[in-house]
């Protein structure tokens, strides 16, 4: 594909190279990908990472004597370490190895239920995506809890004023995520940890969504629980971290029971191991950890600043095209935001565009995005949403805009 | 293209399930590619009859469609007329497709019948999962009403 000039200082050229998936034809067009907020291409320094765990070191980790076992739990605790160093934590165990976000939030939902008590308030964003709503619902369930809501504005901004006043009812914990997966937003989470913390209540951020394009200070943020995916950063799906602070990870209870999260094992009694292998029960995704830690790599490499330049580029320039095509509207303009835009077209519904737009190689996302509670807000069954990462260009977006004149034209 | 100004009730009296499903497999045969293809779904999905707004009830929802879909059925004379709707214009294609071959059919025949032409339509191949997810539940949901009256009938 020929690229055009840029302002920022990505060789957008080179990048694509990198990933092998984009050079694909679907339905005998190039592929256009443009669903990176469900989940991220893979770059083959990433892919030979995979590849070469299974050719060459292939070993359960933290227990054999024998040299392979050994190399894969150096690579494997290695990763821990970029990833600690990465969102700058305290301890290298304070990083857990999940399978993804929503299994770390069902970590800390599983260890309140022996936390909290009857009556006690949880507060969660409008704007969370369904796994960072049900898990809580089930602890309220369990627990007697009472899960209050933090409204949002047409903008698709957190109503910051009527959070403070939830604060006033001394909740427990905060969760919020750190953008909105539906609509892109980005939430001043600095400002609600800041003002939880004055209350005495804990703070999960959800940071699925910011993890690929902005970089997180854990320590300077002061958050409890932070929480991501590894397929949403150019890494293997099926591996993912649960951050928290040493002090929480001593305190709750481990999630699942079973080999390695023990210390000492009797029919009497079991008593767990050391963080953070009381949190990891079981072989992990050693893979996948390590591949984990080659993406974070991959994405240091090419520079969070120069990824978030490039992407608002093709966010303003997707933006104003887009406003431009009769009876479109974007929902959640907030000024904040990454490069996620949700839209519907006036008369036609989202599926069919995506239906369309697929038959002419681009991938977008159509539906609920895994957020009724915002689509209920804005009144609509579903939008189509585009997200777009350092690897695509501004052609990609004139062809996505030709698509969906293409698409209006059939349809209406 | 074809002309799609059907007298359904007509039309549905004389063939049974087989006949039309061999005719929409001809007629489909015909289209060079997908663009003509789907042109000719939105253009049966316009020409779907309304369901009545009294049957577009949260009970009529069927379950695992990405656009929500709508479906009623009455039974009269041994004969099933289904009617539906949706908010996706290509999903109401499909649904006129399903409705043209199933509709004002006995329950037995419905039961006994088989949805083999969709593969040979290619919608199945030109749906991904998701979305063919949505085109089986309609089928379910059309049997489960035929094996309803027909053990309605039995008692």
């Amino acid at each position: 594909m020929k690229s055009i000039e840029f302002k920022s200082s990505i060789n957008v050229r080179k990048v694509r190279e990198d990933f092998p998936i984009l050079s694909r034809k679907i339905n005998n067009h190039p592929l256009i990908y443009f669903d990176n907020a469900a989940t991220s291409q893979t770059p083959q320094q990433v892919i030979d990472v995979i590849s070469d765990y299974y050719s060459l070191y292939n070993a359960n980790i933290h227990r054999g004597v024998h040299k392979l076992s050994q190399e894969a739990t150096d690579k494997y605790e290695a990763s821990r370490k970029k990833i600690q160093n990465h969102f700058n934590a305290k301890h290298p165990h304070e990083v857990i190895f999940t399978s993804g976000a929503t299994h770390s939030i069902n970590i800390v939902a599983h260890g309140f239920t022996e936390i909290l008590k009857k009556g006690e308030i949880i507060l969660v964003s409008a704007m969370e995506h369904h796994s960072n709503i049900v898990p809580w619902q089930m602890l309220c369930e369990k627990t007697g809890a009472v899960l209050k809501v933090i409204p949002m504005n047409n903008e698709g901004e957190l109503n910051m004023a009527k959070f403070e006043t939830l604060l006033k009812l001394n909740p427990k914990l905060v969760f919020v995520n750190h953008i909105s997966n539906a609509l892109g937003t980005i939430n001043p989470i600095e400002k609600i940890i800041e003002k939880s913390h004055e209350v005495g209540a804990a703070v999960l951020i959800d940071g699925a969504q910011a993890c690929p394009h902005i970089k997180s200070d854990f320590q300077k943020l002061d958050v409890d629980f932070y929480v991501t995916s590894a397929h949403k950063m150019c890494g293997p799906t099926g591996v993912g971290i649960l951050y928290a602070k040493e002090k929480w990870l001593n305190k709750l209870p481990p999630f699942q029971g079973g080999g390695e999260m023990i210390s000492e094992v009797t029919f009497d009694k079991t008593s767990y191991a050391e963080l953070p292998h009381k949190f990891e029960a079981g072989t992990p995704n050693i893979c996948g950890g390590i591949a984990f830690g080659a993406a974070i790599d991959y994405l240091n490499e090419i520079g969070f600043d120069n990824i978030t330049s490039y992407e608002n580029e093709l966010l303003q320039y997707a933006t104003e095209k887009l406003l431009k095509i009769d009876g479109l509207r974007i929902y959640g303009p907030s000024k904040n935001k990454t490069s996620v835009i949700s839209f519907n077209i006036d008369g036609i519904h989202a599926y069919d565009l995506g239906s369309i737009i697929d038959k002419l190689g681009i991938a977008i996302r159509t539906g609920q995005h895994c957020a009724q509670p915002i689509m209920d807000f804005y009144g609509v069954s579903g939008t189509a949403r585009v997200s777009f990462s350092f690897y695509n260009t501004k052609e990609e977006i004139d062809h996505l805009i030709v698509a969906i004149n293409k698409a209006v034209l059939m349809l209406k | 293209m074809i002309p799609i100004k059907i007298d359904y009730d007509l039309y549905f009296c004389i063939m049974n399930i087989k006949d039309i499903q061999h005719q929409i497999i001809e007629e489909f045969s015909m289209f060079d590619n997908w663009m003509e293809r789907y042109e000719y779904m939105i253009e049966l999905g316009k020409s779907l009859p309304i369901i009545d707004k009294k049957h577009k009830t949260e009970d009529n929802i069927i379950k695992g469609c990405q656009s929500k879909v709508w479906m009623h059925a009455d039974c009269n004379n041994n004969k099933i007329k289904f009617t539906a709707d949706s908010e996706a214009i290509i999903t109401k294609g499909i649904i006129a497709i399903l409705i043209r071959v199933f509709s004002n059919q006995s329950p037995s025949e419905i039961i006994n019948s088989n949805t083999n032409f969709i593969d040979k339509i290619g919608l199945k191949d030109h749906l991904s999962p998701t979305r063919a997810n949505g085109l089986q539940s309609m089928v379910k949901q059309i049997k489960l009403y035929a094996i309803a009256y027909q053990t309605k009938q039995q008692i």
